[in-house]
């Protein structure tokens, strides 16, 4: 195996915004984008005139099966005004968007490019759930793994009975990144289910009372989240409440080559490892346990960056299913094999703990506009990094960060660290 | 060294597919490493050669993780499968090492948490549809079933 190479030049980020997640009859994948485009366009602190980008970057799954659009890139561009500059679309599943991050880096790094508009952009909902299911289930290997009967949550509940037998993990400890999950997006205006799962089931509560039927007999979430009418299971072990949702939503950064960075802003965020890895199909990996691709392009990006997992104050990770968010918390080095169900149990991982993960809400309960999603993942790290998370703001110095987006069960999985300096 | 002859299918996804309508578990070996692959493979992940061919298998496993599945996609819909009636995907080892996605019959879908990774399981060959349309699924089912 290769040793990671390093970036010819410094890349910085100075600008991240997104649209909000949701689910939008109304609005294409345009004018998602155009709203993301838009936010970033705001936080770049002394302004950015758009003619300076040079090339985009778009991370999009599959607009082809979704809105009959293929070819989106110079959609996008064309809808923020920025042809005739060249335009890329990035489709690894729903690693789109890390990837579209990793191929922005690297024109930069290259020389290539001085100022580079990275976007994520899917919608969803325009399809009813049998046919989103279809679409999603692309992502896998059609021949050889979807004549079995999986679906994605169908695979991730597979690992998640490797894991359970290994560790001795039950299903319930799964609900604990949910809970948090959910109590991070409450406090994400952005967030496709802004609302903890307390509040959740008080509004299915009083909403059958409304309507005058029984009200059911929760006392507490734990009876919620155990109960099928609440939280029906999906694929066994893996509940609703497990399981992110089908979103409409966008996001977009930008990325500049280091030594311009003082143009936009004072406190950029540099992006000082870059690590990117492939696997085949779940059923080729002897453990089933762990995701090798996020192992592999985690150790690259630590190795370039010049840090350790010990080193990572907040984390945003693929938590396409609470199991995800288990496995990649091991998988990153924030826990050992086995300990990150513990981990998450033990506080560790909310806005509070040692290791805060997903403080957005995660693609469970802030949403997962598939393209999107890795490009959501470093609005976060933005905001939280330089003090701008607001009511969801972690505490103290954030120097360091690393984002984690994955394809389908692990096939593709790309991963950031971005460092604050000033 | 072996001839080609007419009769040695492609290692591609259609010749499986083939195997299977067949009722055969048809794995693909490296000639160089031993590699065994099931699904096959024209190339050998391991070494790199491109000198495969096809081999038997014993049709014998063991269940290494699994999923009871009560909302699938349509072509299992079709075949009469939903919320009080669901199936059971899982990955397979078998006997000669690889390991492979397939149905999983036999087993108690009421208990889930009693399933027990490590089952032992011997392929069976599902079969939906007729004439022109029928596709056959390949499936591991559990011994000693009742």
């Amino acid at each position: 195996m290769p040793t990671s190479k390093s970036l010819a030049r410094g890349v910085a980020m100075v600008g991240a915004g997104m649209s909000k997640f949701g689910a939008f009859a109304e609005k294409n994948t345009r004018d998602l984008f155009v709203e993301a485009f838009k936010e970033m366009k705001k936080t770049v602190d002394k302004g950015l005139d758009p003619s300076v980008i040079e090339a985009l970057y778009i991370g999009n799954f599959s607009s082809d099966q979704f809105e009959h659009q293929a070819h989106i890139a110079p959609l996008l561009t064309d809808a923020i005004g920025l042809t005739p500059r060249p335009a890329t679309r990035v489709e690894d599943a729903c690693a789109s968007g890390g990837v579209a991050i990793r191929q922005g880096v690297m024109a930069i790094a290259s020389g290539m490019a001085d100022v580079v508009l990275v976007g994520g952009a899917e919608k969803m909902t325009a399809l009813n759930t049998a046919a989103v299911t279809e679409a999603l289930a692309t992502a896998a290997d059609m021949p050889f793994e979807i004549p079995a009967g999986f679906t994605f949550p169908g695979f991730y509940a597979a690992m998640a009975s490797a894991y359970m037998h290994q560790y001795g993990m039950k299903s319930e400890h799964l609900m604990n990144v949910a809970i948090k999950n959910h109590d991070n997006a409450a406090l994400n205006p952005n967030a496709q289910f802004g609302v903890t799962i307390q509040k959740w089931m008080e509004g299915r509560i009083a909403a059958a009372v409304k309507k005058g039927k029984p009200a059911p007999t929760w006392s507490t979430i734990w009876d919620f989240l155990h109960d099928e009418s609440g939280n029906p299971t999906v694929a066994w072990p893996l509940r609703l409440f497990d399981c992110s949702p089908v979103s409409d939503g966008a996001a977009a950064i930008l990325l500049v080559a280091e030594e311009r960075a003082h143009e936009f802003t004072d406190h950029p965020i540099h992006i000082i490892g870059s690590g990117q890895a492939s696997d085949s199909a779940l059923h080729d990996r002897p453990d089933l346990t762990t995701i090798p691709a996020a192992k592999i392009a985690s150790a690259k990006a630590y190795e370039m960056a010049g840090v350790t997992a010990k080193d990572i104050r907040i984390a945003e990770v693929h938590d396409c299913f609470t199991i995800a968010e288990v496995i990649a918390s091991e998988d990153l080095g924030f826990f050992a094999p086995g300990e990150g169900f513990k981990a998450a149990e033990d506080g560790m991982t909310a806005r509070n703990g040692a290791k805060p993960i997903n403080t957005s809400g995660g693609l469970k309960a802030k949403g997962h506009p598939v393209g999107a999603s890795g490009v959501a993942h470093a609005v976060e790290v933005w905001k939280q990094m330089r003090g701008q998370a607001d009511a969801r703001q972690v505490e103290g110095d954030i120097s360091l960060a690393l984002t984690h987006n994955v394809g389908a069960t692990g096939s593709t999985c790309v991963v950031h660290v971005y460092e604050r300096r000033n | 060294m072996s001839e080609e002859t007419t009769v040695v299918r492609p290692f591609s996804a259609a010749a499986f597919d083939q195997y299977i309508a067949e009722h055969k578990l048809t794995a693909a070996r490296c000639t160089k490493c031993g590699g065994m692959y099931v699904p096959p493979r024209a190339i050998c992940p391991k070494c790199h050669s491109e000198a495969m061919e096809w081999v038997g298998t014993s049709g014998k496993g063991k269940l290494c993780a699994f999923t009871v599945i009560l909302s699938g996609p349509t072509f299992m819909i079709e075949q009469g499968f939903d919320r009080k009636n669901p199936y059971i995907s899982g990955i397979v080892e078998l006997e000669e090492g690889a390991r492979i996605s397939a149905r999983i019959t036999g087993l108690d879908m009421s208990k889930p948490a009693e399933i027990k990774i490590g089952t032992p399981l011997n392929v069976d060959f599902v079969e939906f549809g007729d004439g022109e349309a029928k596709k056959t699924y390949l499936a591991f089912k559990a011994e000693d079933t009742v």
